[in-house]
């Protein structure tokens, strides 16, 4: 009893008690986004001012003199508006199909039609190119084949962008209306049937309306990902898209106007991600009854069966293609497909040398470390703040939350800028160093990056887990660090995991960022593809990407087991 | 077993005062219980004895020992959660050993202390069973099981039987009350239902709003409640507006609303009521203590409501201004119907006399 009294009268019982304890624990976490997310946004809003005339690079980025910006910034907008309705198109019909019909095939194609989040972004335009481009193999089979002068059709500019946006965005949609068709009540439709509807009537006053919230959150999405995409234009040799004009403005040295450019993305972005994070929490549609089992429509009549085949046959190889041609390529001998069809050549160096070459491997490793220590970074700070943000009361929370999303909303190539404007001098942020050129320049920007997916899926599981499961091991003697050890993580650590799993992965295929602060000793993996393709080592950038597809199945594989079906909520 | 003080204890959420100077005293072995509707602060009391909230002004002290801003780690403390928070990833015995083991006991210890308690709670071969291959009842035992293997100082309970169905909660009603007297461990048991109050409790405290109404033993608040909250809030009765007629060293008469006299005795009042002559007080008169027929402190109303339930016939009558219901003994005598007149009659025993 005595221990008792004296412990209770310490000043460090009297610290935990007060009301402002709380604010000393989070401090770390706001210390860390000031530091790396919002200081550097700050540099780079400065360096944007930097001029004689403070408002200088703002008109120049308007004046209608040199109307590079301008178009650009229309580039983008107008790509993004298209994909939007293309991705929208493509995802809600496959949503449909898949959810509500049986037809030969089905099973497959759901299985494929999440492969495009399977691809990393660079790999993923690296195999449209091979397939679909200028001297892609399609255009070019059919040219051999029917012997045309010239090949037929080819993907390039901006509707080679839009078309690789498509395949690799529709996801969004896909993923958001097949979730809200599996909560439609089936017998809503049934009571607008009971009630006289035509079935357009019901289709248009019932379904379409449900959907509304989830079709707006995916389109909202998809328009900020185009916004921030960069190896799609990069790859089809769009200049005027704003993160094109970014990254030129960078590697000519014009650090000013890239500042101003990336502020100006950056408005965008988190104008966006604000009414995104509005419109979520403005409405949404829950269903009142539970567990309803969704009847999927037989296809029955004939000709539509065949149709049917034909159609999922296609769509099948459309999805299988991308991955298939780069396992193809990737055992052909560099440098010998030009002008053919298909390489000619075959050879199985190119994985022998991935990991007994010492030139070859080094990008893997330097990947595989850097990919490290930014996923340990995510691991703490992400089940920190999910632990502060789900169970400790204190003002501020909103901005802690949007604090962390911001990173996510941001594109990669405005990541890269801020860092380099706030980490190119010695600050106190970086321990009085240089950052830039340093080992630990890429960790940075991949922690960055990749900030809210350790943090969300944590705090998902952690919100599903009852406090008072925490509180009656305190009661029972257990200390904080205890209970946490024992009770929450094990409890949690699915949620944990999978968000790990999926950091990790990210930042081995991350391009965006690093093509523009890597530096030559710690080469990514992902530039090094880059480089080999432009090297015309086809063979070798192949066998690159097919290692990056092998390590995400393993975790989509790991994630969908551990969560039981449940993944896309990591995603 | 160890004693629970609560000193000039207050507690605010942001700008609203939940607890409001609480004073109690709480004696070793003790069964008490917080009684009162939800919001009235029971289970913020609770929590702050507990450790999870601290006062924002008072002490809380366990015996001598002031444990106000003591972590609920350290206060030695058995708590049953309202859903039981069992650790899911664990078994039975797992869960039973949890305290145990926080305690750095050695294992054999442990096994041994684990097997006992399963065996006083009824669970003797389920130590290896998973949580979630338990019924609600097993499930509630692990609970109390878990919470006592420590030899807790003080016991708290939390609602523990409100997820139960109505016939396991009388049996567990039961089986905690053996428990508690076989162990003798202080225990705080916290309920908005006043039957499994006033069935378990050596006191209770009755609070509303934050504010402590009264402290006793379930006779005294039963029988003496102090006001209208009190009186309406702890089993059924009816509450008549009077004024007072006339004071006398063995009587107090009164007038009803609806203009009957009604004479009862001077001793049943409240120790809140102003004698005076001209005075608004409230009769309480609980349905069982009204009997049919003309009497002393007789009076009339129409039926409109009538249940038979065997033991008792239950008449809602009403009068002018009141509705009074009624609980008459059933002798054999034939009912009356909804719309006939009835004559009762209350004898002075059972007229109880509140202030405000």
């Amino acid at each position: 009893m005595k221990r008792e009294i004296s412990s209770n009268e310490s000043g460090w019982s009297r610290l935990t008690q007060s009301p402002y304890f709380i604010y000393l624990l989070i401090s770390p976490l706001f210390l860390i986004l000031f530091a790396y997310v919002v200081y550097p946004f700050y540099q780079t809003f400065l360096q944007s001012f930097n001029g004689e005339n403070t408002l200088l690079n703002y008109q120049k980025f308007f004046s209608l003199a040199s109307p590079a910006n301008l178009e650009a910034l229309w580039t983008s907008v107008y790509i993004s508006v298209i994909s939007v309705f293309t991705c929208a198109l493509v995802g809600v019909t496959m949503a449909f199909l898949l959810e509500r019909y049986e037809f030969p095939g089905r099973r497959l194609l759901s299985v494929l039609v999440l492969v495009p989040m399977a691809l990393p972004p660079l790999v993923g335009v690296l195999s449209f190119t091979f397939l679909y481009g200028d001297s892609g193999i399609i255009p070019r089979g059919i040219q051999h084949l029917l012997d045309l002068k010239q090949t037929p059709f080819a993907l390039k500019g901006i509707w080679g962008v839009i078309v690789v946006h498509t395949f690799t965005m529709y996801t969004y949609f896909y993923l958001t209306a097949s979730a809200a068709i599996k909560g439609l009540d089936p017998s809503l439709e049934e009571a607008a049937t009971s009630l006289g509807a035509s079935r357009i009537r019901v289709w248009s006053k019932v379904i379409l309306p449900m959907l509304t919230p989830s079709i707006v959150a995916a389109s909202l999405l998809v328009f900020m990902v185009s916004m921030a995409s960069y190896t799609a234009p990069l790859m089809f040799g769009v200049e005027r898209t704003m993160t094109m004009q970014i990254y030129l403005s960078r590697t000519n040295g014009n650090l000013e106007m890239a500042a101003t450019q990336s502020t100006i993305l950056s408005i965008v972005s988190v104008t966006f991600l604000i009414i995104m994070r509005w419109y979520q929490n403005r409405r949404n549609y829950q269903n009142l009854s539970k567990g309803i089992s969704v009847h999927r429509s037989e296809v029955s009549s004939k000709p539509l069966k065949i149709m049917a085949v034909i159609g999922s046959f296609i769509g099948t190889l459309i999805l299988i293609l991308p991955i298939l041609v780069l396992v193809l390529i990737s055992f052909s001998v560099d440098g010998t497909w030009t002008i053919q069809v298909l390489p000619p050549e075959y050879t199985f160096d190119h994985y022998i040398a991935l990991f007994t070459d010492e030139k070859t491997w080094r990008p893997i490793w330097n990947s595989l470390q850097m990919g490290f220590v930014a996923t340990i970074g995510n691991i703490l700070f992400g089940v920190a703040a999910a632990y502060a943000m789900v169970r400790l009361n204190f003002k501020g929370k909103t901005l802690l939350d949007i604090l962390i999303m911001v990173p996510w909303a941001l594109p990669g190539t405005v990541v890269a800028v801020n860092i380099i404007a706030a980490f190119s001098t010695e600050n106190i942020f970086a321990f009085n160093q240089v950052l830039i050129g340093t080992f630990w320049i890429l960790p940075l920007a991949y922690f960055i990056r990749h900030l809210p997916l350790v943090f969300r899926s944590t705090s998902a599981s952690l919100m599903q887990l009852d406090q008072s499961i925490e509180e009656a091991a305190r009661s029972l003697g257990a200390s904080w660090w205890y209970s946490f050890r024992k009770i929450v993580l094990p409890l949690t650590f699915t949620g944990v995991l999978a968000g790990t799993l999926l950091a990790f992965v990210q930042s081995i295929g991350e391009f965006v960022a690093s093509i523009l602060i890597y530096n030559t000793s710690t080469m990514p993996l992902s530039v090094a593809i880059f480089q080999k393709l432009y090297a015309f080592d086809f063979g070798t950038a192949c066998a690159y990407g097919v290692l990056q597809i092998l390590l995400i199945l393993i975790v989509l594989v790991i994630s969908e087991k551990l969560l039981k079906g449940s993944a896309g909520s990591a995603l | 077993m160890k004693s629970v003080r609560l000193e000039h204890v207050t507690k605010s959420f942001g700008k609203v005062e939940t607890i409001n100077d609480l004073n109690l005293m709480i004696q070793p072995g003790e069964f008490f219980t917080f009684l009162g509707p939800s919001g009235c602060g029971k289970t913020t009391t609770l929590r702050m004895i507990a450790g999870f909230y601290y006062p924002t002004t008072g002490k809380i002290y366990f015996d001598d020992a002031n444990v106000t801003g003591l972590q609920p780690n350290k206060r030695n403390i058995g708590m049953v959660f309202q859903n039981y928070a069992l650790f899911p990833h664990m078994t039975v015995d797992e869960n039973i050993a949890f305290g145990l083991k926080v305690r750095k006991m050695p294992t054999t210890v442990i096994r041994k202390k684990v097997d006992r308690i399963r065996e006083i709670v009824h669970l003797g071969p389920y130590g290896n069973r998973k949580i979630n291959e338990l019924s609600g009842g097993q499930q509630q035992r692990v609970a109390l099981a878990r919470a006592l293997v420590i030899e807790p100082d003080i016991l708290l309970l939390d609602e523990p039987l409100s997820n139960l169905d109505a016939k396991l909660r009388e049996e567990t009603r039961v089986e905690i009350k053996r428990i508690q007297s076989e162990l003798g461990v202080t225990t705080i048991y916290v309920t908005h239902d006043q039957t499994e109050a006033m069935a378990m409790s050596d006191r209770i405290m009755v609070m509303d709003r934050g504010h402590v109404q009264q402290v006793g033993t379930p006779q005294e608040i039963y029988n003496r409640p102090i006001n209208r909250f009190v009186s309406n809030f702890i089993g059924e009765t009816n509450l008549l507006e009077a004024t007072i007629d006339e004071v006398s060293s063995e009587d107090l008469i009164v007038t009803t609303c609806d203009g009957w006299t009604l004479r009862g005795k001077r001793e049943n009042i409240s120790p809140l009521i102003k004698l005076k002559i001209g005075e608004t007080v409230y009769v309480s008169i609980r349905p069982e203590s009204i009997q049919q027929g003309p009497g002393e402190n007789d009076l009339s109303g129409i039926i409109s409501f009538v249940e038979f339930t065997g033991l008792s016939v239950q008449y809602i009558v009403n009068m002018p201004s009141a509705t009074l219901k009624a609980m008459i003994l059933n002798d054999g005598s034939p009912l009356k119907q909804i719309g006939d007149e009835i004559v009762l009659n209350i004898p002075p025993e059972g007229l109880y006399f509140l202030g405000e």
